[in-house]
């Protein structure tokens, strides 16, 4: 496996909510990866994000790695959850607060903060 | 027309489909919303709902026809 994909799934596995979006918090390229970051800070979630639109290969990994094919991705505690529209239908039927709480423990919001990751670059953890 | 093509795509995979339906967003013919009603979704999360709705797409999502994709997905009683 390629470095990128370690340092994907290195993100994936120990970032407590990742999101694989194009751009960043600050400034999102897309509106789908809008509404998904939306979604998250409205459920007041920890949000790594990661802005795939450098390299193109940073994209290819992580579809490999999740088979999931569109981008943003978002992920809780290591787990798949989905890109914009279910994590948005989730946050309105209010699982997503659930899912977070179940992963991430009941005062998951604690810790909410944002912050940016780059895969291209060895870790900085 | 990629609308066209993306609906009979859902057509194959969805067969059974109440409501099957392709919007182009924004007219340029590569933003679309999909709505899906299939007995194939039931008891299924909505991870694996999407995922199925993503595989009929996969030529399309693959070639960059589609360039945004929108879904949603309903249960259908059978």
């Amino acid at each position: 496996m390629s470095e990128l994909s370690d340092r994907i799934k290195d993100v994936i596995e120990h970032e407590p909510v990742a999101l694989f979006m194009k751009g960043t918090p600050q400034f999102a390229m897309c509106g789908n990866s809008d509404r998904a970051l939306r979604a998250l800070r409205d459920a007041g979630a920890p949000v790594t994000a990661v802005d795939i639109l450098p390299d193109p290969a940073i994209r290819q990994e992580l579809s490999s790695l999740s088979g999931w094919p569109t981008i943003p991705q978002v992920f809780v505690g290591g787990e798949l959850v989905g890109g914009a529209d279910i994590v948005q239908e989730l946050a309105e039927s209010g699982e997503l607060t659930g899912i977070l709480e179940s992963k991430l423990g009941a005062d998951y919001r604690d810790e909410a903060s944002e912050r940016v990751v780059d895969v291209l670059s060895p870790a900085q953890r | 027309m990629a609308a066209g093509h993306i609906e009979s795509l859902l057509r194959q995979a969805f067969p059974d489909a109440d409501e099957l339906r392709v919007e182009d967003r924004t007219g340029g013919g590569d933003h679309f919303q999909v709505t899906v009603a299939s007995s194939r979704f039931a008891g299924l999360p909505l991870l694996e709902q999407h995922r199925l709705v993503n595989e009929a797409l996969a030529e399309p999502l693959r070639d960059g026809t589609i360039h945004e994709l929108r879904i949603k997905t309903r249960e259908a009683q059978g």
